[in-house]
């Protein structure tokens, strides 16, 4: 399953990124939901955010110039929502955002989204209808 | 020509300063790194003003002005802060319009909405809560013939408070009410995308409080609501928004062991039972208004009534007419009386909801209307519109569990009562729901088995105050907009008294 991952980024966002690292250190994500900023994903200097048994670990993000893995966690039960589809981290102009860090940088943090290929679901989910569980989110 | 002037423009009805500093101690306070930020407004993109970008050090200011404020008000009786709220009530009554346009312009909503719910609604909360701390009352337990009880109600003193974009003025106003009312100072942070609406709101009102009582530090969330919401100078920390910011905001609560109240949204279901076609009357002619209360505030509403389910026996002929209800929607400019959906709030906001447009696609639900971003012409090419949009699919797509927050709704049928239940709550959260059915015993059994703090009934997107708003599950922690508010601003006092001059005998 190599090269098969839950999650990718744009060139916008890994240029974000890369500015976000040099200003804050080592950085997650953690994937939001509810209302107003929500269903976005939020970035954190890596720890600030403490994930938990509630939380999956979609991702470690490997980002050119960016010395280690980004995480991209979700909650537990968010992700079997989402389970089906996979997810691009890219950047708009915006603002705001809870406490997101790239707030202050004009630009905002964003999901695009589509649907697994068949084999990505059978590499990931272990099949289209199989429930994998948490365990089976590989980064 | 619009029916209502652009703020600052000839004939407007309120201009906005040209650049906004935190409201600290009763004055405009510059931010101590000296930095601000553009305030665009969503209606055409343009930047009217700027504003500051508060830090760390502004937090400490602001908790320094309101630490200083709090005893003092904390001292007022009930009464002279009941008369102070019923005062603040009068004062926006009677700059109504104004206010209505400040929300507007830098909301994006369309004015019939600001000017009949946003600001009304606000004075009926600050009159709510003046006549409800008048009302409350401590209680006294007689332990023994020789012991008594005695509970008092205290302020908790300074309170944090991060207000949402979607309704700034109502919203600051849901939490600013109880806090008052119950003799705590504020220190509030304004969403950065709506920063100054509330400041305009202050200028109104700033002779009726003490200064320090009410501070407001603006900036971004990271910058500015963080060093609030961690500071271990609040004693409590209010929060409306997500769920990811609401964990980080408790995360940061539980390291100084504070109390917090959360208000995180939901995917609230609107459901409509087959009676209700069994006519085409009044009550048939307010269920279609129901379901396309979607786009009311352009989706843009923590219990948008986003995932509509039908019941089978009526769903296609029920369906057709509200995709035409739908298709009557106005969308235009905010500042005209017959807009019904105006611009969303940001275009961070914008691509957010295109993008749930998209993935609701790819899912295999299919667009009934809309689907679109909206492009309006002249000077609105430059805002951020999205048409209303109606989706059919099921209920485990993304576009039936997450908040869009846009003028989005997802429909699916049900076959019976058992379920209508099973998809209702079959969410995350668990803030509103509708139910719509010409049966009163349905109706109740449907209310008590959904599983949300707030089932309109025969209704829905109704805000009055005496009326408790909160989540289960997902949604959040605290009942809001209810006399229940105040407990979460107070602390409770009881004084365990003996009227017996006799030792007990221990010692």
């Amino acid at each position: 399953m190599a090269g098969i991952s839950r999650v990718a980024v744009t060139d916008t966002a890994a240029d974000l990124l890369r500015t976000l690292r040099e200003a804050n250190g080592p950085l997650m994500f953690h994937q939001s939901g509810g209302c107003c900023d929500g269903s976005s994903p939020m970035c954190y200097m890596e720890g600030e955010f403490r994930t938990g048994a509630s939380d999956v670990q979609l991702a470690a993000l490997e980002v050119e110039g960016i010395p280690e893995p980004v995480t991209f966690w979700m909650s537990v039960a968010q992700f079997e929502t989402w389970r089906h589809t996979h997810l691009t981290v890219d950047a708009v102009p915006g603002r705001g955002g809870g406490f997101s860090l790239e707030a202050p940088e004009g630009m905002r943090f964003l999901i695009r989204s589509r649907m697994l290929t068949t084999e990505e679901n059978a590499a990931l989910n272990g099949g289209a209808d199989a429930g994998g569980g948490p365990g089976a989110a590989g980064g | 020509m619009t029916d209502f002037a652009a703020p600052g423009t000839d004939g407007a009805k309120m201009t906005y300063q040209s650049r906004y500093d935190h409201w600290i101690g009763g004055q405009f306070v510059p931010p101590a790194q000296g930095r601000y930020f553009e305030n665009p407004t969503p209606i055409t993109g343009q930047t009217f003003c700027e504003v500051a970008r508060g830090t760390a050090e502004d937090v400490e200011a602001a908790l320094d002005a309101a630490h200083g404020a709090a005893p003092a008000w904390g001292r007022t009786s009930a009464t002279e802060r009941a008369n102070v709220l019923n005062r603040i009530a009068d004062r926006i009554e009677q700059n109504l319009e104004s206010l209505a346009l400040a929300e507007t312009w830098e909301n994006g909503k369309p004015i019939r909405e600001s000017l009949a719910a946003d600001i009304p609604l606000a004075v009926d909360h600050f009159r709510y809560f003046a006549g409800a701390v008048r009302a409350q009352e401590g209680s006294i337990a007689e332990i023994d013939d020789d012991t008594v009880a005695y509970h008092f109600h205290e302020p908790l003193g300074v309170v944090g408070q991060i207000i949402p974009w979607n309704f700034p003025i109502l919203m600051a106003t849901w939490k600013l009410a109880p806090a008052l009312a119950a003799g705590n100072a504020v220190v509030l942070k304004p969403a950065e995308q709506t920063p100054v609406s509330i400041h305009y709101l202050m200028s109104l009102i700033a002779d009726l409080l003490p200064p320090g009582v009410v501070n407001i530090v603006n900036g971004f969330g990271v910058e500015a609501g963080k060093p609030l919401a961690s500071s271990a100078r609040v004693a409590k920390v209010a929060f409306t928004g997500e769920t990811t910011t609401g964990r980080l905001i408790m995360q940061y609560a539980s390291e100084n062991i504070r109390p917090v109240t959360l208000e995180l949204g939901g995917k609230s279901p609107n459901i409509f039972f087959d009676d209700v076609s069994s006519a085409k009357d009044d009550f048939y002619d307010k269920a279609l208004e129901g379901f396309t209360m979607f786009a009311l505030n352009q989706g843009e509403v923590c219990t948008c009534p986003s995932r509509a389910l039908i019941q089978q026996g009526h769903y296609d002929e029920f369906l057709e007419a509200a995709l035409a209800r739908t298709g009557a929607i106005v969308q235009g400019h905010p500042l005209d009386l017959a807009t019904m959906v105006g611009a969303q709030a940001s275009n961070d906001q914008l691509e957010k909801i295109l993008s749930y447009i998209d993935i609701g696609q790819k899912e295999g639900a299919k667009v009934l209307i809309g689907g679109e971003r909206a492009h309006l012409p002249g000077e609105l090419s430059g805002g951020y519109y999205v048409q209303p949009t109606v989706f059919q699919g099921s209920n485990s797509m993304r576009i039936f569990q997450e908040e869009i927050f846009g003028p989005v709704v997802s429909v699916a049928p049900f076959s019976d009562f058992d379920d209508a239940i099973k998809i209702a709550n079959d969410t995350l959260y668990g803030l509103g729901a509708g139910v719509w059915t010409r049966d009163a015993n349905r109706a109740y059994r449907a209310g008590r088995a959904i599983q949300a703090g707030r089932v309109w009934t025969n209704c829905y997107h109704a805000y009055p105050a005496h009326a408790a708003f909160g989540g289960y599950k997902g949604s959040g922690i605290g009942r809001e907009n209810h006399k229940m508010m105040l407990d979460h601003y107070q602390q409770t006092k009881n004084l365990l008294v003996s009227y017996s001059p006799k030792k007990l005998g221990f010692f």
